[in-house]
């Protein structure tokens, strides 16, 4: 039953999704819902290794930004399709997460979140120093000719995003109600007790590596099209990071549907306040909910809404 | 030698400068009861820890079942059987007492497991241990001897050929440890051997057929606790001469 109702669901949003881009013909809007999809996908991917799995990756924009320059650099040589870019940026984002995942894993909590943010810099300087990508300059990318069934090619990038939001939904959902979840679930609980039932910690741990790198990398690799000038400050952005860490902390890291609330809500709020105020207060407002919810409501939304449903039936009952 | 489940060879264990084991011999056999017993900081919890593949052994064998298991880690050793439960407990927080026999049942006896009815098993082994009506609350928030008795069960739900229970018993009444001693004979009539670590005397001596003594990572002692509680040397490491 609840399987009818996810897929149904999915199916009405991918309908809902392509009506938009033939009823709407401001581009301004899928410019925004791009950026608030792009904005889910990270938290999603975030939310298999930090929510799922209880580490805490800090290095974000870095995975981003090697599936952005992927695009940029397979683009400019060969000039390959936008599937074959995706998929590229999936399996070369994947393999980097594998690889970090092995060599920091060992590594405990905050010790774990500061070499994730210290590979991050590291990518950062060297695509800094790689001419071939524009360097620190940046470069620009021209967006492919033709846009499909689509009247232009904005329209083209927010229906694969759509997709992509989706699927990286679906994934995480398969992942939380699998024995990887649960499996995922006792590591973040205790992990040597997990080792102890039997629960292959390290080969689990280096799936949600690899599942948030590849998924991170895919949210990444339309970009250079989008934004069709792209320089390391934006593709390594502050701001990203700090949405993917933000948006499921603040939806609720426990189960899968928080990280897409805490997407939608937030998204929809700095992209309200860039349009009515300025792009300058996305950090302000997602620093400001970022505490607000650490320090009143931990479990984020999901949590809310879970604890006032115990109550009301604490009350009946 | 066919039924010989656990065999420990010279295991020596360091903790950097500091010896916690050394060179102890342990062995078990199909179906015995062991009791473990020892002073305060003896190497009791360490030795379990080394058998169970929660910390790896500087000097040694382990072998179980007659494979060297030196080198596998503590998951691969749990799907073989071995099980243990934490002194200091370890449930997984976030579930409820259910969910956390769950966890063993999918993974360390997935092979010898139906993978059907998972919490109706879970269930059962609850049951047998008189803690069903737990079942849905959260393991976050029980009694530290309640904690207690979930790590046995959900050490119970890696059906184990191996169960080693690290006082699994301290802060329970008399008539409850009546009880756990119960179901650990019930599960060793069924071919389970038991390493049992135990501060209370009166439940090692009636439960275990074969005693082993350490003090200060040393094995002094090897025997029936008859012979054992006669030795010299473990009164002077008891009383502490
Ligand atoms: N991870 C560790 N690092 C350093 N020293 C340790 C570690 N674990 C145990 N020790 C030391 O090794 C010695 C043996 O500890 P262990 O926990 O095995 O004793 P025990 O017999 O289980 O004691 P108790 O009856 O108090 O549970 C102690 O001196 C302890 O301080
Ligand atoms: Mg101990």
């Amino acid at each position: 039953m609840k399987i009818d109702k996810f897929w149904l669901s999915v199916l009405v949003i991918l309908i809902a999704g392509f009506a938009f881009t033939k009823l709407a013909d401001n581009e301004f809007y899928f410019f925004t819902t791009y950026v608030v999809l792009q904005g889910l996908i990270m938290a999603v991917a975030w939310n298999i290794l930090g929510g799922f799995t209880g580490y805490v990756n800090f290095g974000s924009a870095g995975f981003f930004a090697v599936g952005v320059y992927t695009t940029v650099a397979l683009n400019k040589a060969f000039g390959l399709p936008l599937p074959v870019l995706l998929l590229a940026a999936g399996v070369i984002c994947g393999l980097l997460g594998l690889a970090a995942g092995y060599l920091t894993l060992r590594l405990k909590g905050v010790y774990f979140a500061i070499a994730t943010l210290a590979t991050a810099l590291v990518l950062e300087t060297i695509v800094n120093n790689w001419k071939f990508v524009g360097g620190a300059a940046g470069t620009y990318v021209l967006q492919p000719k033709g846009s499909f069934i689509f009247d232009n090619y904005i329209e083209l990038l927010f229906m694969l995003m759509l997709v992509l939001a989706v699927a990286a939904t679906a994934i995480s959902r398969y992942l939380s109600s699998s024995r990887i979840g649960q499996g995922l679930a006792a590591i973040r609980d205790d992990e040597v007790a997990a080792e102890c039932m039997g629960v292959p910690t390290l080969r689990l741990k280096l799936i949600s590596t690899t599942a948030m790198g590849a998924l991170m990398g895919i949210a990444g690799a339309p970009f250079p099209f989008f934004v069709t000038f792209v320089d390391p400050v934006s593709a390594f952005a502050l701001v990203i990071a700090v949405n993917a860490i933000a948006m499921p902390m603040i939806g609720g890291t426990a189960v899968w549907y928080g990280p897409v609330i805490g997407a939608l809500l937030l998204g929809a709020i700095q992209e309200t306040a860039t349009v009515t105020i300025s792009s300058e207060l996305n950090l302000l407002i997602v620093g400001v909910m970022l505490v607000l919810f650490i320090t009143l409501a931990p479990k984020g939304i999901v949590g809310l809404i879970q604890d006032y449903k115990k109550k009301k039936g604490a009350n009946n009952g | 030698m066919a039924d010989r489940v656990l065999n420990v060879t010279d295991l020596t264990k360091r903790f950097g400068g500091f010896v916690a084991l050394d060179s102890v011999n342990l062995h078990l056999d199909k179906g015995e009861r062991l009791g473990l017993i020892g002073p305060n900081g003896s190497g009791k919890t360490t030795m379990i820890n080394c058998i169970s593949g929660s910390l790896f052994n500087d000097e040694g064998t382990v072998e179980f079942e007659g494979r060297d298991i030196t080198s596998l880690p503590a998951h691969k050793r749990a799907h073989m059987g071995i099980a243990r439960s934490f002194q200091i407990p370890k449930p997984f927080k976030s579930m409820t007492v259910l969910e956390n026999l769950c966890i063993p049942l999918e993974f360390a006896a997935w092979d010898r497991a139906d993978h059907r009815h998972i919490s109706e098993q879970a269930m059962e082994i609850l049951e047998t241990i008189k803690f069903a009506e737990r079942a849905h609350e959260n393991s976050g928030s029980l009694t530290q001897v309640d904690m207690r008795k979930l790590e046995l069960a959900r050490a119970l739900a890696a059906k184990p050929t191996l169960l080693v229970s690290d006082e699994a018993m301290a802060g329970l009444s008399s008539s409850e440890v009546d009880e756990i001693l119960e179901i650990l004979l019930v599960l060793n009539e069924q071919g389970v051997a038991v390493i049992m670590i135990e501060h209370i005397m009166r439940a090692v001596m009636r439960y275990s057929e074969r005693i082993v003594v350490l003090d200060a990572g040393k094995k002094i002692a090897d025997g029936s606790p008859d012979e054992v509680m006669h030795n010299p040397e473990v009164e002077r490491a008891y009383l502490g001469e």
